[in-house]
């Protein structure tokens, strides 16, 4: 036996691989099919679930209270996701262009707020968007140095936080890839293109932007995907206004007892997520500027 | 041309959003020496030091600690030495474990060939692409119904039933942090230079040699940032643990997302000073460490 291993690679690799494996298909993809099977089951009267076959959970979410919500959370996925390749391409594109010894000090700065608890952040924003808060504030000197009057703004608990405190907390997802590929283009392709004559959109067009696709893919997928299913942020910043579907599948699981809706709700939005990454991927390739975040 | 010229946009962009990034945390370090026990408001700092605390209204005016006072608070609250405990209990034991599985794994998927090794390799992509919260009340469900059959099955009563609790938040932490020691590990596998296995080999040395003596000190940076990102997605970690946690296994994201629920006192601004701190602290080593280990390959 010990004898037969030492000469199989295969069985050497199988052994060393199966650990890992196992582990993953035990608390990953099986509890995914027990999602699966829970989903077309019944809730029983004290919030257990009855296993049978029923589509109900699934034609519930035709509700258009439910719908609404489905198309909220993936509106605010997209509209955050835009958003941050706005702020994090700027960024990413100047520390790519910096001196490598910069580098660094300015990659360090990014990751200091990425690497602060999530939890901890969102409380952040809580704490500058009430009506007492640092924004308020600001804008309440702002406004009285032009000597206008000012109201203080009710900012927390709208859709406008919630995509604020998205923004926030996976703006350095965003960062991290897109300068991972930034940094590999040539700098003599910018001698290049400056001595054949490119104007700077022009070399911006042809040259950084398609070269940084990589890294913007990497991120969407990055950004979006836990956005779908954040729950903690519209749960703090958006009070009871703002539900997602995080917020419906948490509750399904907590309040409601009502697993196997929440089961079928979870199970769309990965569906949405793997549809979105898997087209995505097939179009732009899965590099690893994925692994370099 | 200078190639390192970046245009005036740039660089107005890039000081607005670093200051996007950092005006939440200092604020939330500000507000951490706040006198106003209610927090809403910024009420100063604490003016003065004495024998015991001194307040007038929700205003502390006075403090052993001082201006230190919501810090020397924090450390009184056993709630929060508690979590803290389970925290750092939680992310050392499933480190040390997924870091071990997950060098194990990269080498197989690097060096060998075998034929679960396709599935082996997109397992590892589950936590990239699905929702965390999708896995967490998968394995919320995973577990309840095991449980519930074993606690029946084998007739458990009273303490001996299982239930969640830091061995079940151990278990699924691991699960999503092993994909990404593999894939870190893996990374470094692939740069290495081959010929130096090679070359060991030639003069003789068996495989378990020239692995431990070549292979692992040159993959040895890998397994350890593999190691650290491991440590502080566990840190950081909230869906998992949300679903996943038992009585008696609060870590301190679960714990402060329970007070956010409610009243916040300036003791939460302390400890997310602290976390905050130590962050700084972690980044700095390893990007101290990594710049060492760029110039020793250079």
């Amino acid at each position: 036996m010990l004898q037969r291993l030492r000469e199989s690679k295969s069985a050497q690799g199988t052994l060393l691989a199966l650990p890992t494996t196992l582990w993953l298909f035990v608390l990953l993809i099986l509890p995914l099919f027990l999602t699966l099977i829970v989903s077309f089951g019944k809730r029983s009267p004290d919030g257990n679930v009855i296993f049978t076959f029923t589509l109900d959970n699934y034609l519930r979410l035709l509700d258009p209270l439910y719908l609404q919500i489905l198309s909220r959370s993936l509106t605010l996925a997209i509209n955050t996701t835009v958003l941050v390749i706005f702020l994090a391409f700027p960024l990413a594109y100047f520390i790519a262009r910096s001196r490598p010894k910069r580098r660094n000090l300015y990659l360090f700065m990014v990751l200091i707020p990425l690497w602060t608890n999530f939890v901890i952040r969102v409380f952040a924003w809580m704490m500058l968007l009430r009506k007492e808060g640092g924004i308020n504030i600001i804008l309440g000197w702002v406004a009285h140095s032009l000597n206008i009057p000012f109201e203080p703004l009710e900012m927390l608990y709208t859709p406008g936080a919630v995509l604020v405190g998205m923004v926030y907390e996976f703006l350095p997802f965003m960062i991290l890839p897109i300068f991972t590929s930034l940094e590999k283009i040539d700098i003599s392709l910018f001698e290049a293109a400056a001595d054949l004559g490119a104007n700077s959109i022009r070399t911006f067009i042809r040259i950084t932007l398609p070269q940084s696709m990589p890294g913007i893919v990497a991120g969407t997928i990055l950004v979006f995907v836990p956005v779908m299913g954040t729950f903690l942020v519209s749960d703090i910043l958006g009070g009871r206004q703002v539900i997602l579907v995080g917020n419906l599948i948490q509750r399904q699981f907590l309040d409601a007892r009502d697993p196997p809706f929440g089961s079928a709700a979870s199970l769309i939005i990965m569906v949405m997520t793997v549809v979105v990454t898997y087209f995505y991927t097939r179009k732009f390739g899965f590099g690893e500027e994925i692994v370099a975040a | 041309m200078n190639p390192y010229r970046r245009s005036p946009f740039v660089i107005v962009a890039t000081i607005l959003v670093y200051i996007f990034l950092y005006f939440p945390i200092f604020g939330l370090i500000l507000y951490s020496f706040n006198a106003s026990r209610t927090n809403i408001t910024f009420e100063g700092f604490i003016p003065a030091f004495s024998d015991r605390v001194v307040m007038d209204g929700s205003i502390v005016t006075a403090s052993p600690c001082g201006l230190f006072h919501w810090y020397c608070d924090l450390v009184r609250n056993d709630d929060v030495l508690e979590a803290a405990k389970n925290t750092l209990t939680i992310a050392f034991t499933a480190t040390i474990v997924s870091t071990i599985l997950g060098t194990m794994a990269a080498i197989a998927l690097q060096s060998y060939d075998f034929k679960i090794k396709p599935f082996s390799q997109l397992s590892l992509y589950i936590p990239i692409v699905i929702p965390e919260i999708v896995m967490g009340i998968g394995i919320l469900t995973l577990f309840s119904q095991f449980f519930g059959w074993a606690n029946e099955a084998l007739n458990l009563t009273g303490d001996a039933r299982l239930a969640l609790g830091l061995a079940t938040v151990i278990v699924s932490h691991i699960a999503f942090m092993v994909p990404f020691v593999t894939l870190v590990v893996q990374a470094r596998l692939q740069g290495i230079d081959k010929s130096f296995e090679e070359a060991a080999m030639d003069l003789g040395a068996r495989e378990w040699n020239t692995f431990r003596r070549i292979t692992l000190p040159m993959i040895m940076p890998g397994i350890l940032s593999g190691a650290l990102l491991a440590f502080t997605l566990s840190l950081d970690d909230f869906v998992i643990t949300f679903f996943t946690n038992g009585p008696g296994s609060t870590t301190l994201p679960i714990y402060v997302y329970g007070l956010l629920r409610r009243i916040v006192t300036p003791q939460v601004n302390a400890l997310s000073t602290i976390w905050i701190l130590v962050v700084f602290l972690a980044v700095l080593l390893l990007q101290m460490f990594q710049n060492r280990d760029q110039e020793k390959s250079a």
